[in-house]
């Protein structure tokens, strides 16, 4: 079964008399379980491409599949739906709601379910959800109060919680030093294995790109390269390694 | 999202900027308060212009001198009056609708008794005054027809007058003077309390007509009469049957403008209460304004506020709120404040009307009605007026939301 099946995405911007075709295209299909690296000069579409596919935007051109259901035509209201029940995102700047405990942030998804969850499954869901991220004691803080790692850490609970099928993370790692980013490829390589979650992120960086399963690379809008990882990161690992040599 | 978790995350967002979202409710509690206090205070005079026109009895018939282009009595133009006794004699013949009449004469009198003295106006009556007017006799009795036809030198004090010249002691049987005339005193009207313009009426001394014109007024000059219907609704028929004696008395010709007019009570309670109504309006539309920039208070610090949260209103869009879910967050958040700040200028008003209460000479009135129709006014400025931010920032994209520093 493939979470995401999109033909011949294109994406025009229109900004006054001028156009610019960001994405010209772009043919991406993702079983479920992978774990895909975009990677990509700036400016190439990789973030067009991930606001088409997390259903914050529409194409201008092509079809997109999430799930096997065509959404490339719905209105706002129900893409709204779409991301709420099979969509996590996961930004650069992690993007939590400020003054907001990390527990009022990971609940705030399952609070616009169209199907109301009562207001003790959804503690329980947040709570579950901030353990499985290693954040089970920082339940009460707000953003200000935690690290760039924990921010999003708390971020990616967030994503989880409405168990979706689909993770997108645009740059996750972007604002993270080298270990706090393995840390975050830990959790996204366990919720890939265990839990066969779906994970799509774009990067920069060649060492983040060798924890996925998958490396795409774009190009002035277009796909130039779609290759498996050959030699494949186990952050795991890496982190025990990292841990070694600070002793 | 249910309407409460809406109007928790609302209450939220206003309780992080206290001072800004006082501030802004400051407006709208200024609104509603003046709202409030204004029409107490319009709402007070009507009642009070409405009490003494009753006072006056229920089914009094005035008949003034001269046209009826202004109302209400004349003070001046002494010799002028074109009513005479005569003409208050001829109307409870002819009208059968008409149960009481009385002509009435007005002089200002110094009364003296004893080392004791007091200025006020002495009334000139027939024996139905009391019946017209509905006024009881609580001490004595009232003058009779004797003492009309003998311009008796007789009178009745009002309370104000008693409690001057007496300190409180019945008054029955003393003589006092009159411009300098020796007076029996037989009788004592109950207590009336204030007219609308804060004088007492209790301030008044009664005498036969007779006696006010023989020896105060040394003139025949009839100042209005006053005319009692046989019942309320005979008040129609009886001035109709007024106007077609005193037309035919005064030879006045079809069409042309008779010399004296005619007021029912429900005329002069017609022309008060719409004299009053619009000092409420009045009142109430230049509270209304403050209001209303109460309202476009609320509207600048509703957008100041979806620009400031462009970013947050991003994330909520990212994880799925619908346009609609934005929208009643933040229309939700400028009723709070606006139903806020309603309801303490209600309270404040209040405050305010008690306060006013004390220096004026009609009591405020806080009706039902004035608190329903702030409170009302102030949730449609706070839907109206933040209706156009929260619809701006439900129409955001959330792409360009979530890049908003
Ligand atoms: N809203 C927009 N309006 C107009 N042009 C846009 C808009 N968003 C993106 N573009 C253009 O589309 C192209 C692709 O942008 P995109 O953000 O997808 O690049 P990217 O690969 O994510 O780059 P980076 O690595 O710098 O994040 C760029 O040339 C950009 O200027
Ligand atoms: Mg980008």
């Amino acid at each position: 079964m493939n979470v995401i099946e999109a033909t011949n995405l294109t994406r025009t911007y229109v900004t006054g008399e001028v156009s610019v075709t960001a994405l010209k295209g772009v043919d991406i299909i993702l079983p479920e379980g992978d774990f895909v690296a975009i990677m990509g000069p700036s400016g190439s579409g990789k973030s067009t491409t991930m606001n088409l596919l997390g259903c914050l935007d529409r194409p201008t051109a092509g079809s997109y599949k999430l799930d096997g259901v065509e959404v490339s035509q719905m209105s706002a209201d129900q893409l709204a739906e779409i991301r709420n029940l099979k969509i996590g995102f996961v930004f650069q700047g992690f993007n939590l709601l400020a003054r907001t405990t990390a527990l009022e942030n990971v609940e705030l998804p399952l609070l616009y379910r169209e199907q109301e969850i009562p207001a003790k499954e959804r503690k329980e869901r947040s709570e579950a959800s901030l353990s499985a991220v290693g954040l089970g004691h920082r339940y009460d803080h707000v953003p200000t109060q935690l690290s760039g790692g924990e921010q999003q850490r708390v971020a990616i609970a967030r994503a989880l919680v409405t168990q979706p099928s689909l993770v997108l993370a645009d740059e996750p790692t972007g604002n993270l030093d080298s270990k706090t980013s393995v840390e975050v490829m830990r959790i996204f390589q366990e919720l890939n294995e265990q839990k066969n979650i779906t994970i799509l992120l774009v990067t920069h960086e060649p060492d983040i790109a060798q924890y996925a399963k998958r490396v795409i690379t774009f190009k002035d809008g277009k796909i130039k390269s779609d290759e498996p990882q050959k030699k494949r990161l186990i952050a795991r690992e890496v982190l025990k390694t990292l841990e070694d040599e600070d002793e | 999202m249910n309407l409460w978790m809406v109007f928790r995350i609302s209450l939220r967002a206003l309780m992080r900027n206290k001072l800004r979202t006082f501030l802004t409710a400051l407006g709208i509690i200024i609104g509603v308060s003046t709202v409030i206090t204004m029409l107490a205070i319009g709402t007070g005079a009507q009642r009070s212009v409405e009490a003494t026109i009753a006072s006056l009895g229920t089914n009094t018939i005035m008949i003034f001198p001269g046209s009826g282009q202004t109302s209400g009595a004349r003070t001046g133009a002494f010799g002028a009056s074109t009513l005479t006794v005569d003409d208050a004699k001829e109307i409870p013949r002819q009208c059968s609708a008409v149960s009481n009449v009385s002509p009435i004469t007005q002089v200002n009198a110094q009364i003296v008794f004893q080392d004791q003295n007091w200025s006020t106006q002495i009334t000139g009556s027939d024996i139905a005054y009391p019946d017209i007017r509905n006024w009881n006799i609580v001490d004595g009795r009232f003058f009779t027809d004797d003492d009309v036809r003998a311009a008796a030198k007789v009178c009745v004090l009002g309370k104000v007058v008693v409690d001057n010249l007496f300190g409180g002691e019945s008054p029955i049987g003393a003589t006092v003077r009159v411009k300098g005339i020796p007076m029996r005193v037989v009788g004592q009207l109950a207590e009336k309390g204030d007219s609308a313009f804060g004088q007492s009426q209790d301030d008044i001394v009664v005498v036969p007509y007779t006696t006010c014109m023989k020896r105060l007024q040394r003139q025949s000059n009839v100042r209005y009469i006053m005319a009692e219907a046989a019942s309320k609704d005979q008040v129609e028929r009886a001035k109709k049957q007024i106007d077609d004696v005193l037309a035919s008395r005064h030879k006045i010709q079809p069409g042309e403008d008779p010399d004296y007019s005619i007021r029912t009570q429900a005329e002069f309670a017609e022309t008060a209460n719409q004299s009053t109504q619009i000092f409420t309006l009045l009142l109430g539309g230049i509270a209304s304004v403050s209001l209303l920039v109460g309202g476009i208070g609320i509207m600048n610090i509703m957008l100041v506020s979806v620009t400031e949260r462009i970013r947050e209103i991003g994330i909520r869009m990212a994880l799925g709120a619908k346009r609609r879910d934005i929208l009643r967050q933040f229309l939700v958040e400028s009723i709070v404040l606006s139903l806020t700040g309603g309801a303490i200028g209600v309270a404040l008003g209040y405050g305010f009307a008690h306060i006013a209460a004390r220096f004026s000479q009609w009591p405020p009135v806080v009706s039902i009605q004035s608190v329903l129709l702030a409170f009302t006014f102030s949730l449609v400025v706070g839907v109206f007026f933040g209706f156009y931010p929260a619809f701006k920032a439900s129409r955001l994209d959330p792409i360009q939301a979530l890049r908003n520093e």
